[in-house]
């Protein structure tokens, strides 16, 4: 919970300057931060909240469940074949007595991680190349541009399933690094467009006439301007992320066994949805309520943190909305 | 306009052969047909495996190899398999079985997608927008081998309610189905309505939600308002004015939404047993086959240039600006 927040928070503090001039003067008394209001409205968000708390739960699921459990994942239980849950086993068992849950618990910590990493990467290279193409513009921009267009007509998903042959056998680190490999185009042609305006803004042109290089320019008034865009777009990453690594996982072209993530085991027990349902629903439905949750924080950040945002003044009949993707 | 499309197309048919040209490399690259070969048991001769070699081109290099392959394609010939069969005879029935479910897919998706957009921005805040807001959600958060798994369920219980199977969810006909062409469509029919949901029901959830906000943006103008002080009835104001305008942000998006279709098929050609291209690229990936891969792609790369094209021409035809110019 503190993690995503205080990201608002410092996005709070430095964001104030690009959303009006007259936030950012310094004011008298213990005025309300805007780190605080996006806090207060991000809190008044109920489905938001519920997203935060579920979202929370899963990653202490996935890391304490299978502490508290007396089965593990590689212990097969001789008098239990495919059976459907009951108190010894509460996600019940598969064909070779496997316990569901300490499995499904296996598949959520990776499917878990890789997503998470999967976002912080991707995000991070979408906001220096974005930035980097938006203020310098020039062949990289170029190249940019026409590697997103690229990605439209071949979708990340076919080019990692070809080179699955290549990382079969191999680190799921290398899985991590070919999704954000293909994640960050779309998210960094947004940043170059936000880097075409903002470059004309008085704050960066004066850091360029003070002498700032341009490196640096780029960290300091650049990028963190945009932070708001940039934690919205990584937490909506994680979930593609997720959905990503479980596509590519269910055909056997992402994780590799001997790891276990949610998209091999809906892959390998998709079949059995008909005859053994419990086997496909648990890992089905954490993917599910958790890329919702994602989804749904993700709604209530953007909402909590865009000045025109529409939860806040719904009365007005005007509204600007984005919709999920 | 006719040299706005023309020009569109030149670029996309450009686009095309570059990303065929990306998939082939990346393939031949990876691909290792012969390792596959020298696995068996027993390890075939030297002298097959370097009249496989040859067979394959893999002596040469791999611009060569596309180059050859290519100028087959131009005169109608996708080349050969790793197992030696040709390519061609089975692409048009593949081709067929793939593009029956993307265009009922499609079809479903716009329609019902635009229609319940447009009913809950007329309906805002109602019951019925949160309730599609709500589906949307949910749908969104729910890949396609979450769905077709869920969906083959559902239709089993309601088999087994009815008695009989009405819905069947294994192939895309009754192999050796005997019966008058009235019979064969129904049983086609009985085949279809499963896979046609999985694919459709993520695209209307998909189509909604940009179609709503859209139609918000357009609720809210001036020329509406005007519309019906001129004397029009709101329904005709809201379908002749507002709908058309707030279609044109859509146009873009179809192209974007054909990508998602394309790689939400191959899913729902596995879970549900049909042989069309989506499977074929799992196939060709598990051969090791890069002519079987280029080929798909290929395939794939024409569908999504096409439906922008398409997105294009459908640009102009709504929005006169483009037309002009």
């Amino acid at each position: 919970m503190t993690v995503i927040l205080n990201e608002g928070d410092a996005a709070g503090t430095t964001g104030a300057a690009s959303g009006s001039p007259v936030d950012a003067a310094p004011e008298p008394e213990k005025a309300m931060t805007r780190g605080r209001l996006v806090l207060i409205r991000f809190m008044r968000n109920k489905l938001a909240l519920v997203g935060l708390v579920v979202i929370i739960g899963m990653y202490l699921m996935a890391f304490v469940g299978p502490l508290l459990s007396k089965w593990t994942y590689d212990q097969q239980d001789y008098a239990a074949f495919l059976e459907p849950p009951y108190a010894d086993h509460i996600f019940g068992t598969d064909k070779i007595g496997t316990d569901m849950f300490a499995l499904t618990m296996r598949g959520l910590q990776k499917s878990l991680i890789i997503g998470l990493l999967v976002a912080l990467i991707s995000t991070t290279i979408a906001a220096v190349v974005g930035a980097a193409a938006g203020y310098f513009l020039g062949v990289a921009d170029k190249a940019l541009m026409w590697v997103v267009d690229l990605l439209l007509v071949l979708p990340s998903f076919l080019i990692i399933a070809i080179l699955s042959p290549w990382f079969r056998g191999k680190s799921w680190w290398l899985l991590v690094i070919m999704l954000a490999a293909f994640q960050w185009m779309i998210t960094a042609r947004i940043v170059r467009g936000m880097t075409l305006t903002l470059k004309e803004r008085e704050f960066v042109k004066a850091a360029k006439f003070m002498g700032q290089p341009a490196r640096k320019i780029i960290a300091k008034h650049i990028v963190p301007n945009m932070a708001s865009l940039l934690i919205i777009d990584a937490t909506i990453n994680v979930g593609s992320a997720v959905l990503a690594e479980t596509g590519l996982s269910f055909f056997g072209f992402g994780v590799q066994s001997p790891d276990v993530s949610l998209g091999t085991m809906i892959g390998l027990y998709a079949e059995s949805a008909t005859t053994f349902p419990w086997l496909f629903l648990f890992p089905a439905g954490f993917l599910v309520v958790f890329v919702l949750a994602v989804n749904w924080v993700g709604d209530g950040l953007r909402d909590a943190l865009d000045p025109t945002s529409t939860r806040v003044r719904r009365k007005e009949k005007k509204t600007k909305e984005k919709a999920a993707a | 306009m006719a040299g706005f499309l023309l020009r569109r197309l030149v670029n996309y048919v450009v686009l095309a052969l570059v990303a065929t040209f990306l998939a082939f490399t990346l393939a031949s690259a990876t691909f290792d047909p012969i390792g596959v070969l020298q696995q068996r048991n027993p390890p075939p001769p030297a002298a097959s495996i370097e009249a496989k070699k040859r067979d394959l081109h893999l002596d040469q290099p791999i611009p060569q190899r596309f180059v050859t392959w290519m100028s087959g394609v131009v005169q109608g010939d996708f080349g050969r398999t790793v197992a030696d069969r040709p390519i061609t005879d089975e692409l048009g029935r593949r081709i067929g079985v793939s593009l029956r479910l993307f265009l009922l897919g499609i079809t479903f998706g716009i329609v019902f997608g635009v229609l319940l957009g447009v009913v809950s921005a007329i309906r805002q805040y109602k019951f019925s927008d949160y309730f599609a807001t709500l589906f949307s959600f949910i749908l969104l958060s729910m890949p396609v081998l979450v769905l077709g798994p869920l969906l083959k369920l559902g239709a089993q219980g309601l088999n087994d309610a009815i008695g009989s199977n009405v819905l069947i969810f294994v192939g895309e006909a009754t192999p050796g189905f005997q019966g008058n062409w009235f019979e064969s469509l129904v049983d086609r029919l009985q085949h279809l309505i499963l896979p046609t949901l999985a694919i459709a029901l993520g695209q209307i959830a998909f189509y909604s939600r940009y179609q709503r906000s859209s139609m918000l943006d357009v609720l809210g103008s001036d020329f509406l308002r005007t519309a019906q002080a001129k004397g029009l009835t709101r329904r005709k104001a809201l379908f002749k004015h507002g709908l058309r305008t707030a279609l044109i942000p859509m146009a873009t998006l179809f192209a974007f939404g054909f990508g998602l279709l394309v790689v939400g098929g191959t899913f729902t050609e596995k879970i549900f047993t049909w042989y069309g291209m989506g499977d074929w690229l799992v196939v060709g990936i598990g051969s090791q086959d890069a002519n079987i891969t280029a080929t798909v792609t290929l395939f794939v790369a024409v569908c999504v240039l096409f439906s922008g094209w398409l997105a294009d021409v459908l640009y102009a035809a709504l929005d006169p600006r483009i037309r002009v110019n």
